[in-house]
């Protein structure tokens, strides 16, 4: 698992990268009401707003950690987006991502080095 | 706000961080936006009771020689109908300029001996907005009318359906108090002022007592089963489903209270009679109708839509603006109050907000968006 500094992980298998929030991401937003999330299919530059998270307070946009094509995304969330906050690196992952570029995993934090980020 | 200015702390500041709250600043002060977590705290105010720290509000009094000339003072400035005010009862009213646009909503509170000599009367006004009202009351009250803020006063709110009942382990005020009235009481020998008010569309209290009391009280009332503390997140979120209008957002000093759904705070013979700082404004809009109105509005599916967002007609054209949004924890349903023409904001008419160049669509609907539950047993 790594972490971006915006409090993202992805997890990877193989090219396919699995997206989320992490647990104190989720407990900094609060409860989570909404998801918006991309559209499978559609490529992205690492940095671009890829989804939005709406808790009861406000919109929080969510930043492609990574390069690459939507593989998948997350239909339950759609249902229950609470699911972030009750399970964020499991059942509430946000999307999948091909990986364009499998280099750009090195900028990433390791679990270490993001729990000494979040201090 | 400057940047190095010092937020201010509360009496109930340890007890917050106690509570494991969350704080944030607002208004100048460091209070806990959520301490579990805001939807459990909404849920929490709807089914039991919620004590919320509300110490950054403005406590003003303002004395006369006798009531009737405070009163004719304060009518003076404000649209509400003071002077027929029972000891005891409150009114809730507006601040506006000369054009009618409001400055600021209050609630004032003709005391009771209990609570205050003759000639005095209370107002409780927006944290936020407490310097600049204070300013304007004091520029504009006739000279022998004497302001002055509460000094070393906290005010904590005790709110849902549970309230009266923790309340009354320690006072039989609830008894005697109907929604919008206030008296003195004395829980476990700390003196308070206590209404039946508040900002949640639930029954529930406020209670003004002296700072160095605050965290004995909030502990007394914390022991109970049925009461804990909530945050300014459940507040907001509690206020918007009770359709209450928050100074800022829903309310500025470019909307009038025709407009903005609040007429309730002008007095009625004062609407023909004016004699109140924008009373010809009023006058004129009373007259020709109101351009736009506030408006409530249920959207379809989960994404709240919040303040900024637009709302367009049919063509894409932008005819309107949300002034406050949520999702409803109560109704499950994305909720929001916004200003439109007049002939769009009836109940029942299609409307449509853009979300991140997203279409939502929604329907203007009653409010509150959930049922008051005010108590009015000993109203007459």
């Amino acid at each position: 698992m790594k972490y971006t500094s915006e409090h993202e992980y992805v997890k990877t298998e193989g090219d396919i990268g699995t997206i989320g929030i992490s647990d104190y991401a989720q407990n900094q937003l609060g409860d989570i009401v909404f998801v918006e999330l991309p559209e499978v299919g559609k490529a992205f530059n690492k940095g671009d707003e890829i989804a939005v998270i709406e808790s009861v307070k406000a919109a929080s946009e969510l930043y492609a950690p990574i390069s690459g094509t939507i593989t998948q995304i997350n239909e339950q969330l759609d249902i229950e987006p609470a699911l972030v906050n009750s399970s964020p690196e499991d059942k509430g992952w946000i999307f999948k991502i091909k990986l364009n570029n499998a280099s750009e995993l090195d900028d990433l934090m390791d679990e270490e080095a993001y729990a000494s980020h979040i201090g | 706000m400057n940047n190095n200015q010092q937020l201010i702390k509360t009496s109930l500041y340890d007890l917050h961080i106690e509570h494991g709250a969350r704080m944030v600043s607002f208004a100048g002060y460091e209070l806990p936006i959520q301490y579990k977590g805001i939807v459990a705290e909404h849920n929490h105010t709807r089914e039991q009771a919620s004590l919320f720290d509300v110490s950054h509000m403005g406590q003003i009094i303002i004395k006369g020689e006798d009531f009737a000339s405070t009163a004719k003072a304060l009518e003076a400035i404000i649209p509400a109908n003071i002077i027929d005010l029972e000891q005891g009862d409150m009114r809730y009213s507006v601040l506006l300029n000369e054009n009618g646009g409001i400055i600021d909503d209050l609630i004032i509170t003709r005391p009771t001996d209990e609570q205050a000599s003759d000639g005095t009367i209370f107002i409780v006004v927006n944290g936020a907005t407490k310097a600049n009202d204070f300013k304007f009351m004091q520029e504009n009250l006739a000279k022998e009318i004497e302001i002055s803020f509460e000094k070393n006063k906290s005010l904590l709110a005790l709110q849902g359906p549970k309230a009266a009942s923790v309340l009354s382990r320690f006072s039989d005020i609830g008894e005697k108090l109907s929604f919008m009235q206030s008296d003195a009481t004395s829980i476990k020998g700390i003196k308070c002022n206590i209404s039946r008010s508040g900002y949640t569309g639930e029954d529930g209290f406020e209670i003004s007592l002296n700072d160095k009391d605050a965290s004995k009280l909030a502990n007394t009332l914390l022991d109970e089963q049925e009461a804990e503390f909530a945050g300014l997140g459940a507040r907001d979120s509690l206020r918007l489903e009770a359709g209450l209008c928050l100074y800022g957002h829903d309310m500025n000093e470019k909307i009038d209270p025709i407009s903005a759904s609040i007429i309730f705070a002008i007095g009625k013979h004062r609407r023909l009679e004016g004699g109140f700082i924008g009373d010809k404004k009023i006058q004129n809009i009373l007259k020709d109708g109101a351009k736009q109105k506030r408006a409530g509005i249920i959207f379809e599916g989960r994404m709240p839509v919040r303040e900024g967002a637009k709302l367009v007609d049919e063509q894409g054209n932008e005819i309107g603006n949300i002034t406050s949004g949520t999702f409803s924890p109560i109704l499950q349903k994305p909720i929001a109050m916004g200003y439109l023409p007049i002939k769009r904001a009836k109940i029942g008419t299609k409307i449509t907000a853009i979300v991140r160049n997203k279409q939502v669509n929604g329907e203007i609907v009653r409010m509150p968006f959930v049922a008051n539950n005010y108590v009015r047993a000993f109203s007459g």
